[in-house]
């Protein structure tokens, strides 16, 4: 028999996996062929799917990117013996892109069959969960904040603390919230996961329950991933039939994982809209204090983390917090899912230590534009992260480094634009994006993003440009300090990033140069 | 036959008490009232507050909050377009151009023979093959003109 992989990750779906498994599943009938056709995650490397792999005595040889027409052809040719091919890649595992990788949290995607349970188990999973029951609530806590872990979604709140503060409130009902609602753009290392290796997150939750003494957990996914429900449904059912996440630890305070789908708001991001949203209200932003660790889902103690956060505590609490904690820089520490996107050659996901540079990410491991024209702008953290130019490509991946020059890491979606983009637009969608997405609660935001596209336009059309220049920034300095939440105070961001950086974009400058051509 | 059922407050109230005895259950209705009759009238919002024993302004209030939800069905099938900085970066908005022009609506429109809705999405998670786009339930990415074009068929038959 041979057995080959092809991925169910939406991404690949979205490129045409169906296609070619029906393909596939059409020629191993017609030609009596004994096939196997696996249907794991994504290995992350886009620009290859959909990838095809064959096992074989030398370990997973990938063909890729396959099209169904071509199904034939490659059998042809011997695929199914790992035989050579233009479209083959060697043993996938030996690939120059993933091989450099570090991956700890994406250690089973696109190995395994996400609706596997034995598959899970016999690939490490459940080995964290293990060790969690072995040292109990306050030796996965100590554990957690060994590992320097902090909080995946963007804020970079170390998760230790937060659970030590959701622990230390008396017992009485507590909740595990995941917040799955992924809505920034150049982001997807989160549905990968879900789609991939949804067992890991569930397990992340169990221990996350047994930690802070929660018994019922709710995964908030956003409507916008119809696939990623049906695969973190599937997991659910599997680990709750085998026992492994309602009745065999329920004694030991287990959550039994739900999820609830958001109804397509990017503000439901933020934590304490999320909450609102769960208990079936507007997701107005909450004022904070008090901290959803103590106030939190219907008014109990709630721990809110990431799905890349509460992912990575399996291997946590498997390999140690040391472990985890020697990759990284200064308090940076472990690795980070980062998402290449836009126009980019080799988009994918690339987990790797922190401290490796913005330029070596976007020049050499995403290869630079799709278009094939000079890379202009880069956008990192999504919608509110900053634009950073070329000047820039020094800095490295690390919270405090993107933080001293006006950026941020967030969700580490990295969006690449080239040289057609016309950053005055950008900085101009940046605040329409707020104003469309803005929950209303606060006025800086609400007001602000509306009178922002204003400015910003009156600046193009070069109307008292100085006067509105000043406006723009004393604008942007009241959205920071004044709003609420992340929404308001970090559009900002992409405003003032493009115009510090690409001047030339917003009118005088343009102008002139048109005038001297 | 048609895609959604036609209104009715019996059924609607059925629904409603599939889904009205877990916490935060709003959300969970509406979203279930969707799927059946294709939006979310106004007649539905008394019988959730009653079920729910909340105001009908919390009702509306969370109706017209999420973008998801409609007061009209939508054509036969829908198109969403992503519109985010990474669907922009790989050339999304001349997709958006074409797609308003060959089905002659704007964004959030339905066509005069209500086959196809077109709406805007930010974000599919698809940004490692922008542009992406999304036909009912089904995911498409790194397109082009010449798929775009398929795929507007595709909707329109």
């Amino acid at each position: 028999m041979t057995r080959i992989y092809i991925s169910r990750d939406s991404g690949a779906l979205a490129l045409g996996a169906e296609a070619v498994v029906k393909r596939f599943e059409k020629e191993a009938k017609e030609r009596g062929l004994d096939l196997e056709i696996v249907r794991n995650g994504s290995r992350g490397m886009y620009w290859l799917e959909p990838l095809v792999e064959v096992e074989t005595d030398q370990g997973r040889v990938g063909y890729g990117p396959v099209r169904a027409s071509k199904v034939d052809d490659l059998i042809d040719a011997g695929m199914l013996e790992g035989k050579p091919h233009k479209k083959c890649i060697g043993v996938v595992d030996d690939y120059p892109w993933f091989k450099n990788q570090t991956r700890l949290t994406f250690a089973r995607v696109g190995t395994t069959d996400p609706r596997s349970l034995e598959d899970y188990q016999a690939h490490g999973g459940y080995a964290g969960l293990k060790k969690a029951l072995e040292v109990g609530p306050d030796g996965i806590i100590e554990e957690v904040l060994a590992s320097g872990l902090r909080g995946r979604g963007g804020a970079g709140f170390p998760t230790g603390i937060k659970w030590r503060t959701v622990a230390d409130c008396p017992p009485q009902q507590k909740y595990i919230v995941c917040n799955a609602d992924e809505g920034d753009s150049g982001t997807f290392a989160d549905r990968m996961i879900m789609e991939g290796d949804p067992f890991v997150l569930i397990e992340g939750m169990t221990i996350a329950g047994i930690a802070v003494g929660a018994t019922y957990g709710y995964i908030y996914l956003r409507s916008e991933y119809p696939h990623a429900s049906v695969a973190l449904r599937a997991a659910i059912d599997a680990a709750r039939n085998a026992g492994l996440s309602a009745t065999t630890w329920r004694a030991r305070a287990t959550p039994s994982t739900w999820r609830s789908a958001t109804a397509g708001r990017y503000v439901c991001g933020e934590e304490t809209s999320l909450l609102d949203s769960l208990e079936g209200k507007r997701g107005e932003v909450r004022a904070k204090p008090p901290l959803p660790a103590h106030v939190g889902l219907f008014g109990q103690p709630t721990i809110i983390n990431n799905v890349l956060s509460l992912a990575t505590v399996p291997i946590i609490m498997d390999k140690g917090g040391q472990y985890y904690h020697d990759f990284g820089m200064g308090r940076s520490r472990g690795t980070m899912r980062i998402q290449l996107a836009g126009n980019i050659k080799h988009g994918g996901l690339y987990e790797t230590a922190f401290g490796i540079t913005l330029g070596e990410l976007v020049d050499d491991i995403g290869g630079g534009t799709y278009s094939g024209r000079p890379v202009r702008a880069v956008q990192v953290g999504g919608p509110l992260g900053a634009y950073f130019p070329r000047d820039l490509f020094d800095t490295p991946f690390d919270y405090e480094a993107f933080a001293a020059r006006d950026g941020l890491i967030g969700h580490a979606g990295v969006v690449v634009f080239d040289d057609t983009v016309d950053m005055a637009k950008q900085a101009h969608f940046a605040m329409e994006f707020c104003a469309i997405e803005s929950c209303g609660k606060c006025t800086p935001c609400r007001i602000g993003s509306a009178r922002g596209m204003e400015v910003i336009d009156k600046i193009v059309a070069d109307e008292d440009r100085a006067e509105n220049l000043e406006i723009l920034e004393d604008l942007c300095n009241t959205m920071k300090l004044g709003s609420l939440c992340a929404l308001g105070g970090f559009a900002p961001y992409p405003v003032m990033s493009a115009l510090t950086h690409f001047p030339e974009d917003f009118g005088a400058d343009k102008k002139r140069l048109e005038a001297a051509e | 036959m048609p895609k959604y059922e036609t209104w009715n407050p019996e059924r609607a109230v059925e629904i409603i008490a599939e889904h009205q005895d877990q916490r935060g259950a709003t959300l969970p209705i509406l979203h279930a009232l969707q799927e059946v009759f294709g939006c979310v009238p106004l007649d539905a919002e008394p019988l959730i507050a009653d079920a729910l024993n909340i105001t009908r302004a919390e009702v509306h209030g969370c109706v017209t909050f999420y973008h998801d939800f409609r007061r009209e069905p939508p054509g036969r099938r829908t198109l969403k377009i992503c519109l985010a900085e990474s669907c922009q970066a790989a050339g999304v908005r001349a997709l958006e151009s074409r797609a308003k022009e060959k089905l002659g609506v704007e964004m959030g429109g339905t066509t005069a023979d209500a086959r196809v809705t077109l709406e805007p999405v930010y974000c599919l998670g698809l940004c490692h093959s922008s542009p992406a786009v999304m036909l009912d339930k089904d995911v498409y990415a790194g397109l082009d003109e010449e798929r775009l074009d398929e795929l507007l068929k595709e909707a329109q038959s």
